[in-house]
């Protein structure tokens, strides 16, 4: 998964969606963990800017 | 860093209206509280649509104009076709200026005698033989613990610090609303009315709202429910809406975020650990309001860490007994409305169309909100039983 930070708003919903919590919000920077990541796409589908793609489907 | 002490009785991770409140009521019991907060200033970013009733508000602060931007007490609901529904005097409600109102929510907290620490971002929680003893936060480049009694997690939607205690907290793609909001200037708003509009092709399992914050300005969004996405996500539906209805309009705000719509959190506690506001899922779930439930929770949760601290006792059992003070006011009402909200991702607009149509002809005296409500019940016999039972504990609460 690949996270635009220029398009990110940093409000989290895709940290509420992770089935896995390989998210993190940090002040000024959303953080993905690669390794724990299972690329299921719900983070892609939720992001209410649609900063993240390269999920499933 | 200033000089925290070495262990207080709570910590609060989040200084939202749940957190604070919490640590406010935590620290009025008695109890040594330490609020970390991740951003500069509470209240930044706001993630929210600023609307709360009176009602709601007043047990937990006095209503004052430095946080009001406009009082409103009538509202307007569009159905899909376009029929609009007037209530009108349905309460005395308000449009608040969220960083102002943060800021001040944590002021009465640290009136009380609670810490607080901006900047402070919660990395992990601290164990000792398996039971939680403390908190690791950053705070301007560095890595610190602090121990504590109880955790109370009021992360937010996130739910983070609920995840490393263990407490399942991610949420169903049903069970969220994913939301975009315009702060609109060089209107022509309304400002006695809020407005709501429903429909597929308004916003698929949600609804578009307007709230007037002055004569020119509003805020405006809407929420789309995570499994009712297709191709399009909310901005685009936002930026439809707002084309057509405030064409001039400039946006001095964008606002994004999640909204939990599902059932509050079975563990709200759990040993040594509570869970308060969006990170307990308190959001009613029909309405996507959340600010009044998350002060309520943040409250219980206080007073019963306060009394956990009292008698050194941090048990799940104990601290759940937030989760059934919680419960006693607000859990019929939420349970209810969940159990609606289910149905509505699936009404469908010719039902939308007939209840607004059916309550148009109703008198206007029996024109509340409570009505609206058994009006939609009707429309579906098998839904009616279902809830009957949930009818006679709820004291509905809409």
């Amino acid at each position: 998964m690949k996270i635009d930070h220029e398009i990110c708003g940093l409000c989290g919903t895709c940290v509420a969606v992770c089935p896995v919590d390989a998210i993190r919000v940090t002040e000024f920077k959303v953080i993905l963990d690669q390794e724990k990541c299972i690329s299921c796409g719900k983070c892609e589908k939720i992001c209410p800017f649609r900063a993240i793609s390269g999920g499933a489907e | 860093m200033i000089d925290l002490k070495a262990k207080y009785d709570v910590v609060v991770v989040g200084a939202g209206p749940a957190g604070s409140t919490a640590a406010r009521y935590a620290a009025k019991g008695g109890a040594k509280v330490l609020i970390l907060e991740r951003d500069r200033e509470p209240g930044i970013p706001v993630r929210c649509a600023e609307g709360v009733s009176h009602r709601g508000l007043a047990p937990f602060i006095e209503p004052n104009p430095k946080w009001i931007a406009a009082k409103i007490d009538s509202a307007r609901i569009f159905a899909p076709d376009g029929n609009m529904l007037q209530l009108e005097n349905i309460g005395t409600g308000y449009i608040l200026e969220r960083r102002i109102f943060d800021r001040e929510l944590c002021n009465l907290a640290c009136a009380e005698g609670a810490m607080m620490l901006t900047k402070a971002d919660a990395i992990g929680l601290e164990f000792d033989n398996d039971q939680i003893c403390g908190v690791r936060f950053r705070h301007l480049g560095n890595e610190h613990v602090v121990k504590c009694d109880i955790v109370i997690g009021a992360d937010g939607v996130e739910s983070r610090v609920g995840r490393w205690a263990g407490i399942k907290t991610a949420c169903d793609m049903s069970d969220i609303e994913t939301s975009v909001q315009y702060t609109l200037t060089n209107i022509d708003a309304d400002q006695n009315y809020c407005e709501f509009y429903f429909g597929d092709q308004m916003a698929p399992g949600g609804y578009t709202w307007i709230f007037p914050k002055s004569k020119t300005s509003a805020n405006v969004g809407l929420g789309l429910s995570g499994n009712r996405i297709s191709e399009h996500g909310p901005v685009h539906y936002l930026d439809n809406f707002v084309k057509k209805r405030y064409p001039n309009g400039a946006i001095n705000a964008i606002v994004c975020g999640g909204i939990p719509t599902g059932q509050p959190l079975k563990d709200m506690a759990a040993e040594r650990i509570m869970l308060v506001g969006d990170a307990a899922r308190q959001v009613n779930p029909m309405t996507g309001g959340g600010i009044i439930t998350a002060m309520y929770g943040g409250a219980k949760a206080g007073e019963v860490a306060a009394e956990a601290v009292q008698k050194q006792d941090f048990s799940r059992k104990f601290l759940m007994n937030y989760k059934k003070r919680w419960d006693q006011k607000l859990g019929a009402n939420h349970r209810l409305m969940h159990k609606f909200k289910e149905k509505f991702l699936f009404f469908g607009d010719e039902n939308l169309n007939r209840l607004i149509a059916t309550c148009k002809k109703m008198p206007r005296e029996n024109l509340t909100l409570r009505e609206i409500f058994f009006q939609a019940i009707k429309t579906d016999p098998v839904l009616v039983a279902q809830l009957a039972k949930d009818f006679v504990v709820s004291k509905l609460n809409v």
